[in-house]
């Protein structure tokens, strides 16, 4: 099957391509601090237009998961785990993403996860592993 | 409080024979539901002023309702058209708080005094369009836009992977189990045992439940609703016609469509409960009856984890609560305190995608559902709607 890739646009392509230079671009209110994702042109906090991608550590941890087992179309190679990963910077910034390198089973609520990237053209999607903590 | 819904009745219901193989086309199926329903209340269709269908028309969206094959049947116009309609108002999108917003669309058309009889409808054939395609997930060449871009990519791409991520961490706040889950399948089966439309008859164990596949971990087949074609119609009328037409009318008595959370899957911020929170408080808000009160229910049930979540929002149970309060079947059985599901729900009935347990709700309260029914039903409530997407509606016997 094609995999579904995003369509890179001025919002976008700073998340979808960041990892190019292994760096995870969140949006960051340069007035109020605040991050946000997705990113829109306005802080959801403080309201100002001084919002900018900027990078994070790709320090997080796993917020909930699920282990897709279905092949929902042919050649879709199962397991594999969708996550949805709190990013270390604030609470409640969360990405929702893949957790690889590990068994499906072993992933667990609260683990630590790093970011990595996976190359698929045009976009570098962030998916995060295992990490110490 | 002013409460537009006491100028609300619904008139008449409808539904299409429903099924997994039918020889009829959704528009066909969409007719009769329509038909059935303004016959029902006692009109005929030179008095339909208005048409609401959820989604209408809708082959391409970007917002959190995109459509699948099947799921959004013909649209607004083209009932307009075929029945020919002469309406004040009418309106299909799927920009809503779930589907029930159809009908609270309906009942704002009504009682703001556009319209005096609204057809309302949701259609789909879905079991039909499921077995054409080649390809269950549909994959834009020019890549994903919109919201959908942030989970399609992750091979988040059905509502099992979505749900999937809801029900672990509801699993891991509260200790829901599998077992839990599995009560709510087992009490739609048993229900659909005495609905004859119901398209699962055969009978379902726990021990069925806990060996099935697998889907999208701690969601199994029997945790998933089953596609169907098939069409549902009610009449929504100014109360005025109580006394014109020739059945029982079923009062609106509260809506609920409250949305206070991010209008967004993947960055739902509490993933133990839905906006079904918000909109069942939002519904409490507009009565004086109580949760109590409630004697039959059809609370969403796309997937099983979905009903725990309608029952904690609608308060009929605490926060966190739900897994114990269906554990054994025995509250939510058709001689329980609070009967669920009571035609056999969207997992075992089919998947009509909310109207299903609409035009059971209004059955039961009508005294009208045969074999399954809940004795002296006079409150009924039923929801509709998963993650951010959430709307409901209390019925009552006037």
């Amino acid at each position: 099957m094609a995999w579904p890739v995003p369509d890179i646009n001025d919002d976008n392509e700073a998340f979808w391509t960041g990892g190019r230079e292994r760096r995870l671009m969140i949006s960051l209110c340069e007035e109020c601090g605040y991050r946000t994702h997705p990113p829109t042109p306005r802080c959801p906090s403080c309201f100002s237009d001084r919002v900018a991608p900027n990078p994070v550590s790709g320090r997080g941890r796993v917020y909930s998961f699920t282990i897709n087992r279905r092949e929902w179309s042919p050649g879709l190679e199962v397991p594999y785990v969708i996550a949805v990963v709190e990013l270390a910077e604030q609470p409640g910034l969360r990405l929702l993403s893949n957790i690889v390198g590990c068994v499906a089973e072993d992933v667990s609520i609260d683990m630590d996860v790093q970011v990595d990237f996976v190359e698929r053209p045009p976009a570098f999607l962030p998916v995060f592993r295992r990490s110490a903590g | 409080m002013h409460r537009f819904e006491e100028r609300c009745i619904i008139s008449g219901i409808g539904q299409s024979e429903v099924g997994r193989r039918l020889e009829k086309r959704v528009m066909a199926l969409t007719l009769d539901a329509c038909l059935e329903a303004i016959a029902d209340a006692g009109l005929q269709p030179k008095d339909i002023d208005g048409v609401v269908s959820w989604p209408g028309a809708v082959s391409r969206a970007e917002g959190l309702a995109p459509p699948g094959p099947g799921s959004s049947g013909p649209g607004v116009h083209a009932v307009i058209d075929a029945l020919r309609l002469n309406t004040t108002w009418h309106y299909g999108g799927p920009e809503t708080p779930g589907m029930f917003a159809a009908v609270i669309n309906a009942c704002l058309a009504v009682a703001g005094g556009l319209c005096r009889h609204v057809l309302v409808y949701r259609a789909l054939n879905e079991a039909t369009a499921w077995r054409m395609a080649t390809e269950r997930v549909s994959v834009d060449p020019q890549g994903v836009v919109g919201t959908m871009q942030w989970m399609l990519p992750y091979g988040a791409f059905s509502g099992p992977n979505w749900m999937g991520l809801w029900a672990t961490r509801h699993m891991h706040e509260f200790g829901t189990t599998r077992e839990q889950l599995a009560a709510i399948a087992l009490n739609a089966r048993r229900n659909a045992r005495l609905n004859p439309k119901a398209v699962l008859q055969s009978e379902l164990t726990m021990e069925d439940y806990l060996s099935s596949t697998m889907i999208s971990d701690p969601l199994c087949l029997y945790d998933c609703d089953i596609a169907v074609d098939g069409a549902t119609a009610v009449v929504v009328s100014t109360r005025d016609h109580v006394t014109g037409m020739p059945g029982i009318p079923i009062q609106i008595e509260a809506v609920g469509s409250a949305l206070h959370g991010r209008a967004s899957w993947d960055q739902w911020l509490d993933m133990t409960e839905t906006a079904a929170a918000h909109a069942g408080s939002h519904l409490w808000s507009r009565t004086d009856l109580q949760p109590a009160d409630v004697d039959v229910a059809g609370l969403y049930d796309g997937f099983t984890v979905l009903t725990l979540f309608w029952l904690e929002g609608l308060r009929f149970c605490g926060r966190g609560e739900s897994g114990p309060f269906v554990e054994g079947g025995a509250r939510i059985a058709l001689d329980g305190e609070l009967p669920l599901a009571t035609s056999g729900g969207q997992l075992s009935a089919g998947r009509l995608h909310a109207f299903g347990h609409l035009h059971e709700v209004c059955l039961q309260l009508r005294g009208q559902a045969n074999g399954r029914q809940v004795p002296n039903a006079q409150v009924g409530a039923v929801s509709a709607g998963a993650g951010p997407l959430a709307s409901c509606l209390l019925l009552r016997r006037t």
